[in-house]
């Protein structure tokens, strides 16, 4: 087992294993390798640490799906209550924590279009936990305004049990303050500093004085990370597991 | 009922201006069906991906047969962006009704019960509503304060998809893809592509017939190998994804998808 020490993309693995912790069932959607590492790698340590039983859904997945009622038993679970955590991005995501996976310019004729707002207005509503995951921390992602709403941050007089947890990039993690519908910075990963999150963010946000380092994934983490929460990755992303090995060794 | 046809005469029943329900790339989407339509070209047609779509969706675009689209997605998984359906918003090609994905499938709830509407939770707030006027947000009748948006029923005239197999009499195994049920149950009829047609009737063993759409709700059947590539089907085959990457280059020029399709049905035959 390599003893290299944690890569990027691992901190950001660890991390939402972290985020995730104490949830009974996690859903991932499609397309989503370090999301669902991450539901995976909770599950492998709860299960070695004698903790809750874990349930992760990948979808896209037969080994990692349980589900036996097609497209329909994702939405219907969630809005049974029996998913607690999800993960979603967008083109662009704003300070108040509205998402955009549309495209930006004028709605219809977007001059960027991306491909849609899938199961985003609708989830993003039901989920207790839910997790803004996007790698690319830049000003065109992370904006002041979205230029589409697929699915807002808060709603007012609405039946809403759902939203807005926090925001993993691979910059940093952000808290979403509820009352204040803002984003709170909490710690920058390994490498940067807290100016280089202000410069590259396109948001107001609070931090604190002084800015934390996210925590290193401790051994035990990075045994698991490594050994069975790979195996099982590479079941639905053998692509990205390449990707993941070949980091290390680098 | 479920007559087993030839993969054109199966394709030759999608006429100009009819609404089409697509299955997505994880329930088995129809593309030796959809290599015939490329030839045969039926125009302005209502597309509406159960659902999402990829490939699919995208090659019907650049052939200039979608009239209406409405999806939540159209993507080409790690490939990227669907290069024809981008091109065809910036330029107005088609109609375009953005949706969420329980909304479609609460649609097509609402088609299969033969109701004119279904509820669904989430949507108030979002520009996907403010886009949508044929959605409406009403007054829970047995709870105050609780406004619900009501998407209307979706009937399709057409639900086209690929499965691992049918039998003779027209029944069709579709495992637990439910949604493919829903959209045979609101379409007006069903036209399936599949992998095997075998001899003994697939509502015969107890264990697996809940998995079977019967033949009352299907069409047509035609038998086509390898029918859903480049897209993979679970327990068949898996993702061709270095063909996918290639159309994904190619298709980012309108001439690069011509090329494409070009040879797309014989690389079909070549492959099956």
């Amino acid at each position: 087992m390599s003893t290299a020490p944690a890569t990027t993309r691992e901190i950001l693995i660890a991390t939402i294993a972290d985020l995730l912790d104490g949830v009974r069932t996690v859903a991932v959607g499609a397309s989503s390798p370090i999301p669902a590492a991450g539901a995976m790698l909770l599950r492998a340590r709860n299960e070695q640490r004698g903790r809750e039983r874990v349930r992760v859904i990948v979808l896209g997945s037969r080994e990692h799906n349980f589900f036996t009622n097609g497209s329909f038993e994702l939405f219907d679970a969630t809005a049974q209550g029996r998913v607690d955590a999800f993960f979603l991005g967008g083109g662009q995501i704003d300070g108040q924590a509205n998402i955009n996976l549309v495209g930006t310019g004028d709605y219809p004729t977007s001059t960027v279009r991306w491909p849609g707002s899938f199961g985003s207005a609708y989830m993003y509503y039901l989920i207790p936990l839910v997790i803004l995951f996007r790698e690319e921390h830049s000003p065109r992602v992370l904006v002041d305004k979205v230029d589409f709403v697929s699915a807002p941050g808060s709603s007012e007089g609405i039946h809403r049990t759902g939203g807005p947890h926090a925001l993993l990039t691979s910059l940093a993690l952000f808290d979403f303050d509820k009352e204040k519908k803002r984003f709170r910075l909490r710690s920058v990963h390994r490498g940067h500093t807290a100016e280089d999150v202000r410069a590259a963010t396109g948001f107001d946000y609070d931090a604190p004085a002084n800015v934390p380092s996210t925590p290193e994934p401790d051994a035990e983490t990075m045994a698991l990370l490594r050994g069975r929460v790979t195996g099982e990755l590479s079941e639905c992303y053998p692509q990205f597991v390449e990707t993941l090995v070949a980091d290390r060794a680098a | 009922m479920g007559e087993i046809v030839s993969i054109e005469a199966l394709a030759a029943q999608i006429k100009d201006g009819m609404t089409v329900a697509l299955g997505a790339d994880n329930s088995g989407p129809a593309m030796a069906a959809t290599a015939v339509l490329l030839a045969q070209r039926p125009k302005n047609l209502h597309i509406v991906c159960v659902p999402i779509s990829g490939i699919q969706a995208d090659m019907l675009i650049g052939a200039g047969c979608v009239g209406t689209l409405e999806t939540s997605a159209v993507t080409l998984g790690e490939a990227g962006g669907a290069p024809r359906f981008a091109d065809g918003i910036r330029s107005g090609a088609f109609k375009m009704m953005d949706a969420t994905c329980p909304a479609v499938l609460a649609g097509l709830v609402a088609g299969q019960k033969g109701v004119p509407f279904m509820p669904i939770r989430g949507v108030i707030g979002s520009d996907v509503l403010k886009m949508r006027p044929d959605w409406k947000v009403i007054d829970n009748p047995f709870a105050p304060d609780d406004p619900i948006v009501v998407v209307p029923a979706i009937r399709p005239d057409v639900a086209l998809f690929h499965a691992r197999e049918a039998d003779r009499f027209g029944n069709v195994r579709i495992g637990r893809q439910a949604e493919l049920a829903a959209m045979a149950y609101a379409a007006k009829t069903t036209l399936v592509t599949v992998e095997r047609i075998v001899e003994t009737s697939l509502l015969a063993d107890e264990r697996s017939a809940a998995g079977v759409l019967p033949a009352l709700y299907v069409g047509a059947i035609a038998e086509a190998k390898q029918g859903a590539w480049p897209i993979g089907l679970a327990g068949e085959y898996t993702t061709d994804t270095a063909e996918v990457a290639r159309y994904a280059k190619m298709a980012r020029s309108a001439d690069g998808f011509a090329a494409y399709i070009k040879g797309f049905a014989q690389r079909f035959e070549a492959v099956a």
